[in-house]
């Protein structure tokens, strides 16, 4: 929870877009985020950023659901509460698969998509700035993260030679808070 | 970045001439505006029949299930008929967006968002056929395991009917989880647009705050994928256990191996006639014919063709082993069902949904908009029959002469599957009326692979030898390596060898893209 000031710069074309991003990593400004209305597919590598480890925490999720269910109900069949079906084992492994597998794929994608959104710290309630009103339509938008004390003019002189169609200075919280998009942030008014 | 080349062979999946920005006035636009006629008259409907199925789920709860037609030898009326009709048709929805997305089927990307809604509502239709079955319905909660005063009683996890319980809960939840991780994008697009201040405020808490950053993305696709790899195999375990709810019984006619692969064929099969009979209406009214395209319903009664040939290959596999297995009980319950009282179930069964997809094979009919609707409707009926078939034909002739019945539904179980109409029509018009029918994000990740005025530019390409290619490539290396901006291509000498084609020359970005990837 951060106001900040930033530089911003937009971009229309997938293809300029790309060697900007190489330029700006490159120029010594620190690259505050990329934002795009779509995934672009290698952005991640070309902006620097590890691959996510979402689809282990998923395994993981997956396994706690897999030893509830084989958990639970063995031990209900065998030691709560055992019943005679027609002389049939307690243990009846095979007739547990189907509900154990269900277990498995609830507990790994209920668990996935609650990490999915920790981690991207989304929910219903938040409030993150929005740098440019097309950047969910067909804007593509480079935020650079300036000194409060910049005034910016060399940032956004760069950001033009890159190809930028658009680029202005921004005051803005950096992070996320509870809050309603129909209303205006008093750091907006700094925007004007 | 999607700049691979894709086959001439293949048509465009979006006509016209679209840019991004395009694509989210098309598809967004409907939401803003205010519904037209149509919508209000459709919307009418679906609540009377709502409010209808509610009247007569009341009635048969107030009453018993006595106000029902089933009986002693036929317990499984319309009720169960109607719970796997829908629950069937709840099975396109993941299947294109799960099997598709990991077959990389780029269509699915503009049908999936409407059959993932679909499937959903149908879930919800299904699901409530089972519980007002209980009769003592406050009594529900007693099929799940939670500790209780009974001893702590358990349900009994060796029995499908439980299997069911547990399958379709967690078949909705998770095609709930799929279908609402895809819409954040575009529940954020149609923020950033809204003019009025409640749709800002709304679909603000609707999208979660999404903005779409580099790393969101990065985990969104991690999450799509991860969630397609679950549900490829859910969506084939749900309609496997509602066949194991027969194919585990000692009754002839349900007592077959064949059952769990029959089942889910016939699943698709209807599954993707409703989706065809959504889309041509939703297309139409909404203007969306250049996403979703003539190609679109193609790829669909494709498979629509496949599906109704297995299941048609499976109607013959049960009347040749009922005769193989030279069970007096197995041959009389196939006799009975095809020569029997109910002899118009069997044929309605055999003629919609063997027969008549086969003209699917004429290439003309799979194209043509009012063939396919009328005949996705036809398939619907004929997958109806086909589970009054498994449930009645099988049932109404037992072991003891002496308890041969008959069955026909009262009017409270047909208001019932009406209602269900209702309850899917109601939902479906709010979906197309404040929901995105197209994903928004998905499309503009294919268009320039895929839309029509981006495949004519490769045209060009297509055209060269490899060698030209190769010298072009090093061309194009050569140049970038000299030259610092991005501007500054022009110079690139095109190779003039095309023979047939005639695309427009590729500008400077276009080597930059060939040089990327």
């Amino acid at each position: 929870m951060a106001i900040k000031k930033f530089a911003v710069a937009t971009y229309t074309d997938e293809e300029v877009l790309f060697p900007a991003v190489k330029k700006v990593r490159n120029s010594g400004y620190k690259l505050h985020d990329v934002l795009t209305p779509f995934a672009v597919h290698g952005l991640d590598e070309a902006v620097g950023h590890k691959t996510t480890d979402l689809h282990i925490a998923g395994f993981i999720y997956g396994l706690c659901g897999t030893s509830t269910a084989v958990g639970f109900i063995s031990w209900v069949y065998t030691s709560d509460w055992p019943q005679n079906y027609g002389g049939k084992p307690h243990f009846a492994l095979p007739a547990w698969i189907p509900v154990t597998f269900e277990l498995t794929v609830l507990f790994a994608a209920v668990g996935m998509v609650l990490t999915f959104c920790y981690l991207n710290q989304i929910m219903p309630g938040v409030k993150k700035h929005v740098f440019h009103p097309r950047q969910s339509d067909d804007t593509f938008v480079v935020v650079l993260e300036l000194n409060n004390d910049s005034d910016g003019k060399d940032a956004i002189e760069f950001l033009k030679s890159t190809g930028a169609t658009e680029t202005n200075i921004q005051v803005a919280e950096a992070g996320w808070w509870y809050g309603r998009f129909d209303k205006k942030e008093p750091y907006e008014l700094q925007n004007a | 970045m999607h700049l691979k080349y894709e086959s001439f062979i293949r048509e465009p999946l979006v006509e016209g001439k679209k840019d991004y920005h395009q694509v989210s006035e098309d598809i967004i636009k409907p939401i803003e505006g205010k519904p037209g006629r149509m919508w209000y008259v459709g919307f009418f409907f679906s609540i009377v029949l709502l409010i209808y199925g509610i009247f007569c789920v009341c009635w048969a709860v107030y009453w018993g299930l006595g106000t029902w037609g089933v009986n002693r030898t036929i317990g499984w009326g319309w009720d169960i008929t109607n719970f796997v009709w829908w629950i069937g048709i709840g099975h396109a929805g993941t299947l294109i967006s799960a099997i598709l997305l990991l077959f990389r089927q780029g269509w699915r990307t503009a049908v999936n968002r409407a059959a993932e809604a679909m499937t959903i509502f149908a879930v919800m239709c299904a699901g409530q056929f089972p519980i007002w079955h209980m009769g003592r319905v406050w009594d529900g909660f007693f099929c799940l395991p939670y500790p209780n005063s009974r001893g702590p009683l358990w349900p009994n996890f060796d029995s499908p009917l439980l299997w069911d319980v547990f399958a379709i809960s967690t078949y909705f939840t998770v095609s709930l989880l799929f279908w609402y991780s895809g819409l954040l994008p575009d529940f954020a697009l149609i923020r950033d647009r809204a003019k009025t201040k409640l749709r800002k405020l709304l679909y603000g808490v609707a999208s979660f705050g999404w903005t779409g950053t580099v790393k969101n993305w990065q985990r969104h696709e991690a999450l799509s994928l991860v969630l397609a790899g679950l549900s490829t195999p859910l969506v084939l375990s749900v309609h496997t256990i509602v066949s194991f709810d027969f194919a585990t019984s000692v009754i002839p006619g349900w007592h077959t191996t064949i059952f769990p692969p029959y089942f889910v064929a016939g699943a698709v099969f209807s599954g993707f006639a409703m989706v065809n009979t959504l889309l041509v209406l939703t297309r139409r009214i909404l203007h969306l014919e250049e996403y979703i395209t003539i190609g679109h319903l193609e790829a669909m009664n494709k498979i629509i063709v496949l599906t109704g040939s297995i299941v048609g290959v499976a109607y013959l596999t049960e009347l040749f082993m009922s005769w193989y297995s030279q069970s007096w009980g197995e041959m009389a319950a196939f006799q009975w069902r095809i020569l029997g009282p109910y002899w118009w179930s069997y044929w309605a069964m055999m003629t919609c949904n063997v027969v008549s997809p086969q003209l699917f094979w004429i290439k003309k009919l799979r194209r043509n908009v009012i063939f396919t609707f009328v005949m996705s409707i036809v398939v619907n009926i004929g997958m109806w029959f086909e589970r009054f078939v498994i449930i009645v034909t099988s049932t109404y002739r037992d072991w003891i002469p002496g308890s041969w019945a008959y069955y026909s539904p009262t009017w409270t179980e047909v208001g019932f599957y009406l209602g269900t109409f209702g309850l899917f029509f109601t939902c479906y018009f709010l979906f197309a009326k404040y929901f995105p029918v197209i994903a928004v994000a998905e499309i503009k990740f294919i268009l320039k692979t895929s839309g029509r005025i981006y495949k004519e530019k490769m045209v060009v390409y297509d055209n060269m030898s490899t060698v030209e290619y190769k010298g072009f490539i090093d061309a194009a290396h050569h140049d970038h390596d000299d030259h610092a901006h991005v501007d500054s291509h022009h110079e690139i000498k095109l190779p003039t060898g095309d023979t047939h084609g005639s695309g427009p020359a590729p500008s400077s970005s276009e080597s930059e893209e060939k040089h990327e990837a």
